[in-house]
């Protein structure tokens, strides 16, 4: 189960770092989006995966069984998945405007902060 | 659960709701004042308990360590703490007439006070997930406050700063997920002992480069530097201000705090990296700002330089070199977030910040042409101001361990931080104004006029105090690499005793 994961994962890598080398600040963002799944997927994967055996304690006991699922990655990935998805829609905002304003999702076009005459650039 | 740790964080929190709920009321602006204020007090409170204690510790929710969320304050924490309220205080005052009606509209101190708790977070927080989460509050807010007002350049330069760092993010991300899989543990006490069961140290330090790589995108290192240039010229002079002052720094905590209390099994091999990327960080950063023409674009580029010579603290790993490194932190967050302020005043009074274009400050307002000297040539490392002392520490360091390249780097970077700053002098302040415009002081209302500069000569004053006196300045951040270099009582003070 492990190595089919990290498959995944690294499929889900691969597929994102090519979106993200595109000059289409779009494509960008989906790359974004892709490479924190898979960010959350290696959380996941790192806590190690149980199968069929939840996290509860059971009655008169003070501690759950010792093959039990590990809780703490799932909290984890959930508040990062939270927090990714904000930033997500931050960022999908921020291209909108950039297309209305600047006239362009091309990066190689966005010079208005740092023009072409700039120096070193 | 200890106040004196928890009041810095709910400080700045309470007073964004206040000041979102009031940003409609002329007054509102005051909010952030009196919060920046009490922030200070709160801070410096914080400081006498942990020069009391050494390290202050509070489990949240009484949950032991390390199964709940430590806050931690040794002196680093609190130093940095104290830091950040004067920051805040003094561009909270600045923002009084820098940040028009519009912007406050828009939510300008909710936004600033968010980034203020992020920040504090980020320096309080013993867990390295809470210091993702703070990371992120830190980043939102960052977000907001930089594309604040929706001008063209902002968004351009928004696009570059977000894209960048949420690469950063979750690299950062994937880190800590990596490292929880091999210790299964995300304190940082804890970790700092766990790491030493690590069997695969090889992954270990995959890992630890991941980190590496993360927070120096947000510390602006080289090569993962360009975010900064594209976007710090672009929002209003509050805050790149602040961002100048903290933003970096944060990675620059992150980074020390990383490679001091975990990641020390393989010295020869990471420190060695950051060693070489600091001296490229230094010289890439000046010749940058060498090239510019632009007051803030300047003053941006040596925000990287700068950075160089605290990761070269960082890199020798002696107790002088992290001496010089928390020193140089101090100095230059007080430095750098004054030369934005200056660069504010500049723009009121002549129009413009291209250099080209404006000029004749020295004859009209020769307050404002000290006032930028003191910080100015404390960059650039005279004596006796705080720059020299920061400077003198780390290259006595490097002469230490006999490492003569770097030594020479960091005199080299210094004579040419000199050459930008005289660049700017003789523009900005020493030559006439190209249009004839005579930029005198008197046209700014007096409240305007006091708003704006208050904070300036407040933050040259302290400049000249750390100058002239830097012993007690020296001695607390000796303490404090003490406490870095063996980390003993911050892992005994997280573990062993809960409250």
């Amino acid at each position: 189960m492990e190595a089919l994961l990290a498959i995944a994962i690294g499929a889900l890598v691969a597929a994102a770092v090519y979106l993200m080398l595109a000059r289409n600040v779009l494509r960008f963002i989906f790359g974004l989006v892709l490479i924190s799944n898979a960010a959350n997927l290696i959380i996941f994967t790192g806590g190690r995966l149980t199968e069929g055996v939840p996290p509860l304690i059971p009655e008169g006991a003070n501690l759950p069984a010792a093959d039990a699922a590990n809780a703490l990655p799932q909290a984890l990935v959930l508040t990062a998945i939270v927090i990714g998805f904000g930033l997500f829609a931050f960022a999908l905002v921020l291209i909108f405007r950039a297309y209305t304003t600047l006239g362009t999702l091309n990066s190689e076009e966005m010079r208005v902060a740092e023009p072409k005459g700039d120096p070193l650039l | 659960m200890s106040w004196t740790l928890t009041l810095p964080l709910v400080l700045p929190f309470l007073t964004a709701v206040a000041a979102f709920l009031l940003r409609a009321n002329p007054a509102g602006r005051w909010v952030s004042v009196v919060g920046s204020a009490l922030l200070l007090i709160a801070a410096g409170s914080l400081m006498l308990e942990t020069l009391r204690a050494g390290v202050v510790v509070g489990q949240m929710g009484n949950w032991p360590a390390p199964f709940g969320i430590t806050l931690v304050a040794d002196l680093l924490s609190a130093i940095m703490v104290v830091i950040t309220a004067i920051t805040a205080l003094a561009v909270s005052v600045y923002a009084l007439a820098d940040i028009d009606r519009r912007m406050e509209m828009l939510g300008y101190h909710a936004l600033f006070n968010v980034l203020i708790a992020g920040v504090v977070g980020a320096f309080l927080t013993g867990d390295l997930f809470n210091l993702y989460v703070w990371f992120e509050v830190m980043l939102i807010s960052s977000f907001g406050l930089l594309i604040l007002g929706g001008r063209k350049e902002q968004i351009d330069g928004g696009i570059k700063y977000v894209t960048l760092n949420l690469v950063s993010t979750i690299l950062f991300l994937s880190g800590i997920g990596l490292l929880y899989g091999m210790t299964g543990t995300l304190n940082l006490a804890d970790l700092s002992l766990a790491v030493e069961e690590v069997e695969n140290k090889g992954l270990l330090t995959v890992v630890a480069v991941m980190f590496m790589i993360a927070f120096g995108v947000k510390a602006a290192l080289f090569p993962l530097f360009f975010w900064l240039p594209a976007a710090y010229h672009t929002p209003a002079f509050s805050v790149s201000a602040v961002f100048a002052g903290l933003l970096t720094k944060v990675g620059v905590y992150a980074l020390i705090r990383m490679f001091t209390l975990v990641f020390d099994h393989d010295i020869g091999f990471t420190h060695e990296i950051l060693l070489w990327v600091a001296a490229l960080t230094m010289i890439t950063g000046v010749l940058g700002a060498a090239a510019q023409s632009d007051f803030r674009k300047i003053l941006s580029f040596h925000i990287v330089s700068q950075i160089g010579y605290m990761i070269l603290g960082l890199a020798l790993y002696t107790p002088l070199a992290l001496v010089g490194a928390v020193f140089y932190l101090v100095h230059h967050i007080v430095v750098k977030a004054n030369l934005f302020l200056i660069a504010g005043i500049a723009q009121r009074l002549t129009g413009s910040t291209e250099l080209s274009r404006i000029g004749g400050l020295y004859k009209s307002a020769p307050l404002l042409a000290v006032l930028f000297l003191i910080p100015a040539f404390s960059l650039a490392g005279f004596p006796p101001l705080s720059g020299f002392w920061a400077k003198y520490v780390l290259v006595q360091a490097t002469l230490e361990v006999e490492a003569w390249i770097l030594a020479g780097v960091a005199l080299a970077v210094g004579l040419l931080t000199i050459y930008s700053m005289t660049k700017i002098w003789a523009e900005a302040f020493w030559k006439k104004h190209p249009e004839g415009i005579d930029p005198t002081p008197d046209k700014l209302d007096g409240p305007t006029r006091a708003a704006l500069l208050l904070p300036v000569g407040f933050l040259a004053t302290l400049t000249i105090i750390i100058g002239f006196f830097p012993q007690p300045f020296v001695a607390l951040a000796e303490a404090s690499a003490a406490q870095l270099l063996d980390p003993t009582a911050y892992v005994t003070a997280v573990l062993g005793g809960s409250e």
